[in-house]
């Protein structure tokens, strides 16, 4: 699916709910990592999942990107609901996830691990019967995608292993980018980088944002989240503690709701409920 | 500063230097030296009728390091590829000893090899077993089968299709078997797949990074079972290559030939942890260790001085490749 | 460069800190990183070929490479270099191309069955263009195909050791009537049993091997039994190694703890079912025997270990295999047909009627490495 070919939404009206989780349900065990959590993500932002440790924001995310399956509760794109059984369900639906660890081959070139797993064919039978790769195409469109993206690597034909954390995270990035048509997950994606690096990155994040495509991002890092999220939603023991943006609450603040020192304004679930 | 939008990369030096940094630069100098040095040392050495002798001997260990090839692409290794060779030899010697149609004998050891590679592809994609142990096990098993057939003792092999890979036709003063060209060909074939399909991307990232790509969406376990299987059919047309070249079914050959394809793949460049190589250097390391054999004996030098020289080009490209890996970390 | 400008500021607002997490420093245009790939790449493959062409030219003694324009080279095949007799063979034959003012190249297989080492050996020999061949064919059948190649260019091919099936695929073969040899073993046995009723143990060789069939099928004939015979307690295979004698004979031993004659392919076998027979104390109540007349087992005869061998005489294979090169490059003369060179028994403890050699003249006439403690196979920390 290539950028071109690939059905670039007309940008959906500010506001308009494009994925959404309604008490989400997720159980290990005796562990309930998520006890009925609600997330909306709206049309042209960004949207922060933080809190501690355990809180659930991992599992929250992977029930979005369809790697695990929850126990109880709804998630609905664009108003529909949908039940992802795998990744990959979630991925034809227009959702691209990049991954704590970038999920990059280091040893092959970018324009390669771009289009890991959706490689371009020629068209025609020698593109049908030989499966010869379009090579050509593929290194076209990754140029012009970080072109696009405004983010700029030496060459596309480096191996990714050559470049340094910022630009491998930006290679991810990328991919996701180019592939997703409803929005774009990203767990931790500054987590390993340097400040000038961290920067790069969430300099793609607003353009990808920019291009139409709202994205979830989860972070630990509060100044990068306060960077470049429109909205923040503070998760703890397993739901929704709090919604808020970096205009309402200082950092501080949203550290305080996210340990329990201070309320959000979330309905707080009484003892009985809370998990073991 | 990486920031700083690059301009087109220098095109001439861009071309040069994926040249001298492909894999396959380092063995092809060593092969190069090797074929020099023999060249003035020798009258006899660089000669047609020599050098395609060289590379007669080079068709059977060349055919079973393809399949080792792809295998150690996908970070696996594959101790049990000259046993079930040995026992492709052995089945269509058989079958054929019996009196049955030559052709479907050839192609019941092809398949039954191929049936050896799917098993050793099921144990390691399905059931996770390291391929070391999966292939260590199956050998023992191999060679009792072997035994068994055989019972006891090697056979000669007549039938004119078995051994037709031997039959050569005069180019000049060479002697080219149809064995070297179906090797050839091989290479060809697999060189395509493994580069310029989505097949052989899949393989070299599930070597490189197998979490990644099942994180993609590439099929791992589907992609392992193939390679795995592929290279079993290899090695059935590595026994009829074994066959063309000496006609005779002998249950005790090929016995070192798991470690002469690892040395051959090692030393052209391709990576044990996978990932990481080339086929052609696969080609290229298969002719060193040919080349040497082939010198040593023309020059009259003792031949303990082939292990010792294969020796260390191994433990020189296993060097190579961990530092050139450690750079780049 | 907006880029750059925000990422100034923001590396003002927060912090100067500029560590790495452990990435690399900014790249270069990637070229660049090139040439030092590159340097190491060549540096360790000219490394490598500089060692190795040290290795090939430092080995290289005057002697061995100064083949003028007419001196006569000859090939030698063996089937291992392990083997004391096959390093026999390859000593002898050396001293007698020196005599003869000849050139031996001497190569060998990997391993006990290596065909292909032993033809692409051969077809290098053709190239390098000797006159003649001697070799002991692994598996008789399989070198047909490279002999016929080699004597339609004109080179003598000799068997030695070991005939080949049909025994005139080579021009001659030298070797010990290894049937025979294996007669004088059973011959010896039986008499050494005395009256008793023989239970027999058979320790062979590796499968198949033409050596191995002879002189099992000699042993039975001189021994006087048939193959099948109740008698015959149990066969086991060696492949005339010491470690797989001693547990064939251990295996073998508690299967049939009444046997009391053991035949063995080959001394080091021998050597393994010594070791067997005495940890079980059955010293006295066995008749070992044996076939090659290796010095170490002469001497095993010498010590008591083996009751009787029966020698080989492979420097003689080896010198008359040069001398008969030499002879048709000179002459064009070629040797024929199966040139026995002959078995002799060796024991301390002779029988009348049964003509045999004392270990003295064994140990004055035998093969083998001159210190023991050199030779493979051996342990002597096993043995006593």
């Amino acid at each position: 699916m290539s950028a071109e070919a690939k059905n670039k939404p007309s940008l959906p009206p500010r506001g308009t709910v494009v994925l959404e989780a309604r008490g989400i349900v997720k159980r290990y065990g005796h562990v309930t990592a998520l006890g009925g959590t609600d997330l909306e993500l709206r049309a042209g932002e960004v949207l922060a999942i933080v809190g501690d440790n355990g809180a659930g924001k991992s599992t929250l995310i992977k029930v979005l990107c369809g790697a695990v399956i929850p126990d109880a509760g709804q998630v609905l794109l664009d108003g529909t609901p949908v039940h992802f059984r795998s990744p990959l369900d979630a991925r034809r639906l227009g959702i691209e996830t990049v991954y704590q660890d970038l999920a990059v081959a280091p040893a092959l070139d970018i324009a390669t691990n771009l289009f890991l797993g959706r490689e371009v064919r020629r068209s025609g039978p020698i593109g049908s019967w030989f499966r010869l790769l379009d090579k050509k195409r593929m290194r076209r469109e990754a140029q012009r995608e970080m072109d696009e993206l405004k983010f700029h690597l030496p060459s596309i034909d480096s191996a990714v292993e050559k470049l340094s954390g910022g630009q491998r995270q930006g290679v991810a990035v990328a991919r996701a980018a180019i592939f997703a048509s409803r929005l774009v997950i990203m767990d931790e994606p500054t987590a390993a980088l340097g400040v000038r690096e961290s920067g790069q990155v969430l300099n793609l994040i607003r353009t990808i944002r920019d291009r139409g495509l709202p994205v979830i991002l989860i972070s630990h890092d509060m100044p990068h989240v306060f960077e470049v999220a429109d909205r923040i939603q503070i998760m703890r023991l397993g739901r929704r503690a709090a919604l808020t943006t970096p205009q309402r609450h200082t950092m501080s603040e949203v550290v305080a709701i996210m340990t329990g020192a201070a309320r959000g304004d979330e309905p707080v679930p009484d003892s009985n409920q809370t998990m073991g | 500063m990486s920031v700083i939008s690059a301009a087109k990369p220098n095109r001439m030096i861009g071309g040069f230097g994926r040249l001298f940094t492909t894999p396959t630069f380092g063995p092809l100098i060593v092969l190069i030296a090797f074929c020099a040095v023999f060249s003035l040392t020798t009258r006899t050495f660089w000669a047609a009728g020599n050098l395609s002798l060289v590379v007669q001997q080079s068709v059977i260990v060349g055919t079973l390091a393809i399949g080792q090839t792809m295998i150690i692409l996908t970070a696996g290794i594959d101790l049990a590829n000259g046993g079930i060779a040995v026992l492709g030899t052995i089945i269509a010697g058989r079958l054929v000893a019996q009196e049955q149609n030559p052709a479907l004998s050839l192609l019941f050891a092809l398949v039954l090899c191929t049936c050896f590679g799917l098993t050793a592809g099921l144990l390691v994609s399905r059931l996770m077993l390291p391929p070391f142990i999966v292939t260590l096990g199956l050998l023992g098993i191999i060679t009792a089968i072997t035994r068994l057939v055989a019972q006891g003792g090697a056979f000669p092999v007549t039938d004119d299709l078995l051994s037709w890979t031997g039959n050569a036709f005069a180019v000049g003063d060479t002697s080219i078997t149809y064995g070297m060209i179906i090797m050839f060909c091989l290479y060809l074939l697999v060189w395509y797949l493994l580069t310029q399909t989505a097949w052989g991307r899949h393989v070299y990232a599930i070597g490189n990074n197998r979490e990644a790509a099942r994180l993609v969406g590439i099929p791992v376990q589907a992609r392992l079972l193939s390679v795995y299987t592929f290279a079993g059919l290899l090695y059935g047309i590595g026994a009829w290559l074994a066959l063309g070249r000496i006609p005779n079914a002998d249950p005790n050959a090929l016995q070192n030939a798991n470690l002469d394809s690892i040395t051959a793949v090692v030393i052209g460049g391709t990576s044990l942890f996978g990932g990481r190589g080339s086929l052609w250097g696969t080609l290229i390391g298969t002719l060193i260790v040919a080349v040497l054999r082939n010198g040593l004996t023309l020059t009259g030098i003792d031949p303990l001085w082939q292990d010792l020289v294969t020796g260390i080009l191994v433990i020189s490209a296993v060097a190579l490749d961990q530092m050139s890996r450690r750079r780049q970390r | 460069m907006h880029t750059i400008r925000a990422a100034a500021l923001r590396a003002a607002r927060f912090n100067t800190d500029r560590t790495h997490f452990g990435n690399e420093p900014p790249i270069q245009i990637g070229s660049s990183r090139t040439p030092g790939r590159m340097g190491a790449s060549l540096s360790i493959a000219i490394a490598a070929a500089a060692v190795s062409l040290a290795g090939v030219f430092g080995s290289a003694t005057p002697s061995a490479n100064a083949a003028t324009g007419d001196q006569i080279t000859i090939g030698l095949v063996t089937k291992t270099e392990v083997n004391p007799y096959f390093v026999k063979l390859r000593q002898a034959a050396t001293a007698e191309a020196e005599k003869q003012g000849a050139k031996l190249i001497a190569r060998f297989g990997k391993f006990d069955g290596d065909n292909e080492g032993q033809v692409a050996a051969v077809e290098n020999l053709i190239s390098a263009g000797v006159k003649g061949i001697l070799i002991t064919p692994n598996n008789s059948t399989g070198m047909l195909g490279i002999i016929k190649k080699a004597r339609d260019k004109g080179v003598l091919v000799i068997a030695l050791d070991t005939a080949t099936d049909p025994a005139d695929a080579v021009d001659a073969t030298l070797a010990t009537d290894n049937f025979e040899a294996g007669v004088l073993q059973g011959q010896y046995a039986r008499k050494a049993l005395g009256s008793k009723a023989p239970k027999l143990a058979m320790l062979d060789g590796s499968p198949g091997g033409t050596v191995d069939v002879q002189r099992h099928d000699g042993f039975l004939k001189g021994f006087g039994l048939k193959e099948g015979d109740p008698a015959i307690a149990g066969k086991q295979i060696t492949h005339g190694a010491q470690d797989e004698g001693q547990t064939a004979m251990e295996n073998l031993l508690t299967a049939h703890p009444d046997i009391n004659v053991v035949y063995t392919i080959n001394e080091p076998a021998a050597e393994g079912a010594y070791a067997a027979i005495k940890a079980r104390g059955k010293l006295k109540d066995i008749v070992l025997t044996s076939i090659d007349g290796g010095r170490l087992g002469v001497q095993y005869v010498k010590d008591g270990k083996i009751a009787a061998t029966v020698m080989q005489f492979p420097k003689i294979m080896a010198t008359r295999g040069v001398d008969y090169v030499v002879d048709y490059v000179k002459s064009g003369k070629k040797p024929s047909g199966f040139i026995n060179t002959g078995a002799k028994l060796i024991t301390d403890k002779p029988f009348s009627g049964l003509p045999s050699q004392d270990t003295k003249w064994g140990l004055e006439n035998c093969w083998g490495l001159v210190t023991p403690a050199a030779a493979p196979h051996t342990s002597f920390a096993l043995i006593d």
